[in-house]
């Protein structure tokens, strides 16, 4: 295969990925990086720094449109950043010690999860919960846009939250993924935010995340031009579509669709890892 | 409460144009630098199954921008990258005068922090 064949075939495949990574706020990274290294046989270290760098992308482009919307919070994003980005700088430093059977491993793992926990139900009847004084003074409460007015909601478990979220930045760091999974998890699940709040503050995070371990990737030579360029220009055309069409989207269909690819995914990571194919 | 309502939607705003405008100017520099580097290497097989690690002028800031100047296509690649890389960076550094402004004092110490842990990634690892 030529450079031209194969930078319009990973560009194409990126596009998809920004997009359904968009729509279902799970990001594009955690595809790629499976779709790089076992379709295109690209080498995981490779594919997890142009990963990385079209994780920013994705995060930065959609942001705008995002912020229109008056969904994202940006005090707890900046609260929890601190979290990420400091696990962030953990998971890159660990990247360029460990086997890549082990990142391979690891990153079916966390495939896993990301499946499991975007299928888990969400508690419609937690909606009027009482304010919790931490997150009350650290200003975290907020409203959002509902379909009947504004509607308002009170953070909880801040340092589970927190704790979670320093997970998220390290697996970001060490998978070179958003871990948009785990940040919604922590912020849906474990901190009681709204979904559709969870989903845009976590893209607002997750680039200043992916550009704390961004520079220790770099300077390691993990980011190859030839690779993130197809990748970082497919993945963010795919992100600004997605996010045009998300507050339409159905979220349901779209977690569960995505979820199953997911799910073969790690099963094809955990495979190739286990069996030292990667 | 700090006032949270037309100044934080307002700085949100602005964080939002600055990120758009941060993406899609480093997309036009990988853009640029793409085409020259398919149009001189887009006939060469593809080679990214081994990983031999990226030469030093294509991983420091400084081999980067001389790459760049050079008008390498590799070069300006990377060139975009960095200002993609730089894009949250910024956003972060604005968000602290946008907290100042509304006399934040515990979230500017915050996004302080942020952007510290940023700094580091980028200078203090090479």
């Amino acid at each position: 295969m030529s450079i031209l064949e194969f930078s319009l075939l990973v560009c194409g495949s990126s596009l998809i990925a920004g997009l359904v990574g968009a729509l279902t706020g799970l990001g594009g990274g955690v595809v790629l990086v499976p779709l790089l290294s076992l379709f295109f046989k690209v080498d995981i270290r490779y594919a997890i720094g142009a990963s990385l760098v079209s994780v920013i992308a994705t995060s930065s482009g959609a942001a705008a449109a995002y912020v229109k919307e008056g969904f994202s919070n940006i005090r707890i994003g900046m609260f929890l950043e601190i979290a990420t980005t400091l696990g962030a700088l953990l998971g890159a430093h660990l990247t360029t010690r460990v086997s890549t059977h082990a990142i391979a491993i690891v990153f079916g793992v966390v495939l896993l999860f990301s499946a499991y926990f975007s299928r888990k139900p969400r508690s419609q009847a937690e909606r009027n919960i009482p304010p919790d004084p931490l997150a009350t003074r650290l200003h975290l409460n907020g409203s959002f846009p509902d379909v009947d007015g504004p509607r308002s909601y009170n953070v909880q478990h801040v340092p589970t939250g927190w704790g979670l979220m320093f997970g998220a930045g390290a697996l970001s760091g060490l998978l070179g993924i958003g871990s948009g999974a785990m940040k919604v998890l922590a912020m849906d699940q474990a901190m009681k935010i709204p979904f559709k709040v969870s989903t845009t503050t976590s893209n607002f995070m997750i680039g200043v995340t992916a550009a704390a371990s961004a520079g220790v990737y770099l300077n390691r030579g993990y980011i190859d031009p030839g690779l993130a360029m197809p990748v970082m220009l497919g993945v963010l055309a795919g992100s600004m579509l997605g996010a045009k069409i998300l507050v339409k989207a159905q979220t349901k269909w779209l977690r569960l669709g995505f979820s199953l690819v997911i799910v073969l995914l790690a099963i094809e990571m955990l495979y190739h890892g286990l069996s030292g194919r990667i | 409460m700090p006032p949270r309502n037309w100044t934080d939607q307002r700085i949100e705003n602005i964080l939002g144009n600055l990120l758009r405008a941060g993406v899609l100017l480093s997309a036009l520099v990988v853009s640029i630098g793409g085409a020259i580097y398919l149009i001189r290497h887009g006939h060469e097989p593809v080679n990214f199954r081994a990983f031999r690690g990226e030469p030093a002028n294509l991983r420091s800031v400084r081999g980067i921008i001389r790459d760049a100047l050079e008008l390498r296509g590799q070069g300006i690649i990377q060139l975009g990258l960095l200002l993609l890389i730089a894009t949250p960076v910024a956003r972060v550094a604005f968000s602290i005068f946008g907290f100042a402004e509304e006399h934040d004092g515990m979230y500017v110490v915050f996004t302080l922090i942020v952007f510290s842990v940023l700094l580091y990634g980028l200078f203090g690892t090479a």
